[in-house]
């Protein structure tokens, strides 16, 4: 006889909204939430992940800064020192690096620093990313670049379960955590459960069984990898895809479990190549699975050019699912 | 508030006070310069030689509630402000019991306890810092001001335009308090400015400012008290910009190439101690034996805290990676 499943109530929403419906219930459950960055109030936010929220909850707590991340980025840190637990909202991180030196100098240290007297539950959200044809200033993914600073936890929501429910736990957090959302996933729609809430962030999931290769991502690129899992499935090919969901501290267990099984790993990473979070993660299954490797690993990352205007050319460059399927039957031999 | 409390009472027990304040930084800064010699202290150690009466004339006007942030020369205004002389003198030393806990060193002194949010070292990087503090007050309709010291240096970086403007702009509780000791590093102000009046710059963001003379300790209270009332009364920023000038070298590693020693004796001779010191020893207010015991009960303390100090123990390495993430149940 066949099982009835009761299935949770769902709703139709966009990765955009699961967001803004995540900033809501945070300022609706905690007095000391507010939002702040360059047009989240009037303009409603350079992505509209803010629309209608100056309205619901006031200028005080969705608060329109000027330009200058840097001096509002230290504001949330000071507010977060001080008792209160903001949202610093920067339109992109290309824009972030003129805050840098507040988010690692101040928010990453002062723990330490002052011998953990003084913590900064702050949450900086930012946009990353290509695809949208905003040539070299506007499209880069630097979240590696933040992965490496210790002091600080770097969330990458690919999904819009994580979309909704990582920003509360990071405002739960009491260290500054940095959410980056990846631009090409905002008008990304599907079914979320009416009662979808708060998230771990401290695992990596598996999107995607499989015993053949691992295929490691996160953020904008996990769409791509699980297209080319589904590619690959179609010759016989089984992909197990990770999504790394937090860039640091990063989930070596889950990572390391699947290379263990699978004996083989590609890792698909919107950085560019040198130095990136897609190395380090090479390191780490050197370090601890060395042995369980049936062969090399390879990666799959933005090629070392600033990304480019024209669409052929930005598309290039940056990692797509005929590349990682590429890349998967190259190191089977296929 | 009182309908006075904005001007200083010059009475015997608080010209004293004034006095100790200065005379304590002095005496135990000498004392860091003769310990990093010997190699106790180490890093980099920024004196405050010639500019006490700013962090004697401000802070002792601000309630224990009130908030301080502070930049890598900030030994007189953790002592000024209550830190103990041993945890202090411990933390210079690297050692566990430490203000804190020995991770900081000289640059980076904290406490929570009266509210002192570092020693920070990047220059203008506490500017920020301040204004979000302060902004958490004013959010949470607390009636608490927050001083943030820095040198004329900052006013160069972008974090000084940014917090002076968001602070008016938001109308929020701090004092910006310069302190223009009339060299960063080896740049003389006019070498780097177009502007060389610091406190004109702060008015271009609305905000109210004044210029006082930073070796008389009485000025720096009196602008510090009028300054704390008017926050208090109208939760909007003020600046102070005090006029000092530092004796020593920037740092310990510094050979001072760039200005005379003419310079320095001449302003040495207008020095915040010896000036205060000779008036209130020419008006009858001290005697002689009132300076001689605020030295010795000074020496004694210091003594004791380079004891402590000498006696604290170092962090097992083990330690090491703690303190970068809060530690949960
Ligand atoms: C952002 C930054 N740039 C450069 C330095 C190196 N540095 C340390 S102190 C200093 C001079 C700062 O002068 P000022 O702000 O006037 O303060 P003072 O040292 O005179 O008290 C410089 C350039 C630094 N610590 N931070």
């Amino acid at each position: 006889m066949a099982k009835r499943i009761i299935k949770a109530e769902t709703v139709q929403i966009t990765y955009r909204e699961a967001i803004r419906k995540a900033i809501c219930e945070a300022m609706h459950q905690d007095e000391r939430v507010f939002l702040m960055g360059e047009d989240v109030g009037r303009y409603g936010g350079c992505y509209a992940v803010t629309k209608g929220l100056l309205k619901e909850f006031g200028p005080e707590r969705i608060r329109d800064t000027p330009l200058s991340e840097s001096g509002f980025t230290g504001a949330g840190i000071g507010a977060a020192i001080g008792g209160m637990r903001p949202i610093v909202e920067l339109m992109t991180v290309n824009f972030s690096l003129l805050a840098m030196d507040q988010i690692l100098n101040n928010a990453a240290t002062i723990r330490h620093m002052s011998g953990n007297q003084f913590g900064v539950p702050l949450v900086i959200r930012m946009a990353t990313g290509a695809g949208r044809q905003l040539a070299a200033q506007h499209s880069h993914s630097l979240e590696g670049w933040y992965a490496h600073i210790p002091g600080i936890k770097v969330l990458a929501p690919a999904t819009l379960e994580d979309a909704r429910g990582m920003l509360w736990t990071a405002l739960d957090d009491p260290d500054p955590v940095l959410i980056f959302e990846n631009v090409m996933l905002y008008n990304m729609e599907g079914e979320l459960p009416a009662n979808a809430g708060p998230v771990n962030i401290e695992k990596a999931a598996i999107r995607r069984e499989g015993r053949d290769i691992s295929l490691i991502t996160y953020g904008g690129s996990l769409w791509k990898t699980l297209e080319a899992a589904e590619a690959l499935a179609r010759e016989g090919i089984k992909a197990e895809v990770i999504d790394l969901r937090t860039l640091r501290p990063l989930d070596d267990t889950t990572i390391i479990a699947s290379v263990a099984k699978t004996r083989r790993a590609v890792i698909v990473d919107e950085g560019w190549r040198s130095g990136s979070l897609a190395s380090e993660i090479v390191t780490r299954i050197v370090e601890q699975a060395f042995w369980r490797l049936d062969g090399p690993i390879a990666r799959v990352c933005s090629e070392e050019v600033p990304i480019p205007y024209p669409q052929h050319l930005e598309q290039a460059a940056i990692p797509q699912a005929e590349k990682v399927v590429a890349a998967a039957k190259n190191l089977l031999s296929k | 508030m009182t309908a006075r409390d904005d001007k200083p009472k010059l009475s015997r027990a608080h010209c004293l006070d004034l006095l100790r304040h200065m005379i304590r930084v002095r005496m135990f800064e000498d004392k860091c310069a003769e310990l990093y010699t010997t190699e106790k202290i180490r890093g980099f150690l920024h004196l405050y030689d010639g500019e006490e009466a700013i962090a004697a004339g401000v802070i002792p006007v601000l309630q224990l509630r009130d908030r301080i942030v502070a930049t890598y020369r900030e030994h007189g205004h953790a002592l000024v402000r209550g830190l103990p002389m041993a945890n202090v003198m411990a933390e210079m030393y690297g050692k566990f019991e430490g203000v804190s806990a020995g991770r900081g060193g000289s640059m980076h002194l904290f406490d929570a306890e009266t509210n002192f949010y570092g020693g920070n070292a990047i220059v203008g990087g506490g500017l920020p810092m301040a204004t979000g503090l302060a902004l958490a007050d004013k959010m949470r309709a607390e009636k608490v001001v927050t001083v943030c010291f820095f040198g004329e240096g900052a006013a160069a970086e972008g974090e000084f335009h940014e917090s002076l403007n968001l602070a008016a702009l938001w109308s929020l509780p701090v004092l910006f308090v310069c302190e223009n000791n009339c060299y960063a590093m080896g740049t003389a102000l006019d070498r780097s400015e177009s502007e060389t009046d610091i406190h004109a710059k702060a008015a271009c963001y609305q905000i109210e400012t004044e210029a006082v003379d930073g070796m008389d300790v009485v000025a720096v209270e009196a602008a510090a008290r009028r300054a704390v009332h008017s926050i208090r009364e109208t939760d909007k920023p003020y600046f102070l910009e005090c006029r000092t000038y530092r004796f020593r070298a920037h740092s310990m590693f510094d050979a001072q190439l760039y200005r005379d020693k003419a310079e320095v004796e001449e302003w040495r001779s207008k020095g915040p101690i010896v000036r205060f010191q000779g008036w209130l020893a020419k008006s009858g207010i001290a005697h002689p034996e009132d300076i001689e015991k605020i030295e010795s009960d000074v020496k004694e303390e210091i003594e004791e805290a380079v004891a402590f100090a000498e006696a604290g123990s170092w962090e097992p390495v083990e330690k090491l990676t703690r303190w970068v993430y809060a530690e949960r149940a």
